[in-house]
């Protein structure tokens, strides 16, 4: 069972790499997805044998919302919105992977330094949290649509979520549940905001931004 | 010096140019055609062995040079690898550095040849080479980083032994996307197709070919042979890694068949990449090489 957990959390690192590589914008809502689903499979595998209703519940609900329906609201803002589908970056794609990489390292080195709790599942999980978080970061910092941010949000919240879940049960159910409503009517929001934005200016290109003047 | 390992450095001289052959023969299946006969490597070397050669005016002792500090520089590399359960010829710690070392001997002298000639197809040739091969080499070095921390050795029989020897525990894998990445770095390395295509005579589109373009005779002869070398080194080293603890030296040997014919298979199926996308290529598999040896670290 622990090797399927190692091969989840490699694949997620690997998700990483390829979010910070990906050229298209489909692609990233895609990848975006895999993740989710990955992290609703996650603590699945982890308590396979328990049978834990509650976490159970709480995996499903959370692979269902980032792994279906913020896949699906995305798309369908990418479709309405009509934003060209290249990213479009500030930071070129060869660059990114690099500084991903060594994002990487600093997360396995922070992983290390951290007093050794309680781990659930294998040890690769908490760097490969941190990653995660780092990698939503820079998406949000380094891509210029809107979209792009809100995807690179998503990502955040992914790590967030590993890193809950790579703890322990500690979290309680309801704090989960909230911070998944949280994430749900960002997304929600976000994605109306954008149509609005994009009905009044015809692009999403958040770099015009430094431009305002009052 | 043991017997095993001469019996390698026999296999690899005699086999080499084969490989050829099957993914040329791969490819013609793919396309409907006969294709050229398996041996016709041989033919061809022995054919340009017996011409003459003529030399431009205009070139100095770096072109003449070339061909043969190539073949010389790939074939004490050869005697550096060990390839499944035969050791190298020649083993000491850190002969993976000698090893990139070597290759990147002859690609230098390769590339000043190229240049020495004169023409600007081929000063464009030995200019993309080098461009590529600055993002391969940190690449492979990565990767023999990685199966060295893994291994616990520094020199390539140790690594690929004892590598084999605890593949089973732990991080199942790892090994696969290592393979990943050495295998984007021999396809690479070799020129073949999702970076260079070797079949096109178009100058603008060459890398390794155009660099290839003023030689003829024996020394053309040389270069094929070198390359055919090549190929077979950075293939060994990818089925290494493959079939890591696997004993018997007949599957290693059919596993290096196997990858011609999956080279010959992507040959037929993908078109080459954009010039722009090939660094990108090569940095994806150098940030998979740093993730195992990270994964490996920790």
């Amino acid at each position: 069972m622990s090797s399927w957990i190692e091969l989840a959390v490699l694949f997620l690192i690997l998700s990483n790499f390829a979010l910070l590589g990906a050229s298209r914008v489909t692609t990233l809502i895609q990848v975006a997805a895999g993740q989710g689903i990955l992290l609703g499979l996650l603590p699945l595998l982890a308590h396979a044998k328990q049978g834990n209703l509650r976490l159970i519940a709480v995996a499903l609900i959370a692979g269902l919302l980032k792994g279906v329906i913020f896949p699906v609201m995305l798309g369908r803002a990418l479709r309405e919105a009509n934003i060209r589908r290249e990213v479009e970056p500030f930071v070129g794609y060869s660059l990114s992977l690099i500084l991903g990489v060594f994002a990487l390292a600093c997360s396995f080195w922070i992983a290390s330094r951290l007093p050794a709790t309680a781990l659930f599942l294998s040890r690769k999980a908490l760097p490969a949290a941190f990653s995660t978080i780092l990698t939503g970061f820079f998406m949000i910092v380094a891509r210029r649509k809107a979209l792009t941010q809100v995807l690179g949000y998503l990502v955040l919240e992914n790590g967030i979520y590993l890193f809950s879940i790579s703890l322990g049960q500690k979290i309680p159910f309801a704090v989960e549940l909230g911070v998944l409503l949280d994430v749900f009517v960002a997304v929600f929001v976000m994605g109306i905001a954008m149509f609005h934005i994009n009905r009044e200016f015809d692009h999403l290109d958040v770099g015009q931004l430094s431009a305002l003047k009052d | 010096m043991s017997v095993p390992s001469l019996v390698h450095m026999a296999i690899a001289m005699i086999t080499a140019p084969l490989i050829f052959g099957i993914i040329n023969r791969t490819k013609s299946l793919f396309g409907g055609r006969e294709g050229p006969p398996l041996l016709q490597q041989y033919f061809d070397i022995a054919k340009l062995l017996q011409k003459g050669t003529v030399y431009s005016r205009t070139t100095s002792w770096v072109f003449r040079a070339g061909p043969v500090i190539g073949l010389a520089c790939v074939l004490i590399a050869l005697a550096l690898l060990p390839l499944g359960p035969l050791p190298a010829l020649c083993s000491f710690p850190g002969d993976f550095i000698v090893m990139i070392g070597l290759l990147a001997v002859m690609r230098f002298f390769t590339m000043l040849a190229a240049i020495d000639a004169g023409s600007s197809f081929e000063g464009m040739g030995a200019s993309r080479e080098a461009t590529f091969s600055a993002l391969a080499e940190p690449a492979l070095f990565l990767c023999f980083a990685a199966i060295s921390q893994k291994a616990a050795s520094l020199s390539l029989s140790d690594m690929f032994l004892r590598h084999s020897g605890d593949a089973t525990h732990g991080s199942a894998p790892a090994p696969a996307l290592l393979a990943v990445a050495l295998f984007v770095v021999f396809l690479a390395e070799n020129a073949r197709i999702p970076v260079d295509d070797p079949n096109t005579h178009l100058e603008l589109t060459m890398i390794h070919e155009v660099m290839a373009l003023d030689y003829g005779g024996p020394d053309l002869a040389f270069i094929f042979y070198a390359s055919a070398l090549k190929l077979w080194i950075l293939g060994a080293l990818v089925v290494n890694v493959v079939l890591s603890g696997i004993e018997s030296a007949w599957a290693v040997l059919a596993g290096l068949f196997f990858l011609a014919i999956i080279v010959g298979a992507v040959e037929s199926t993908m078109a080459r990449l954009k010039l722009l996308r090939v660094p990108q290529l090569l940095i994806g598999a150098g940030a998979l090489a740093m993730l195992t040896l990270i994964v490996a670290m920790g």
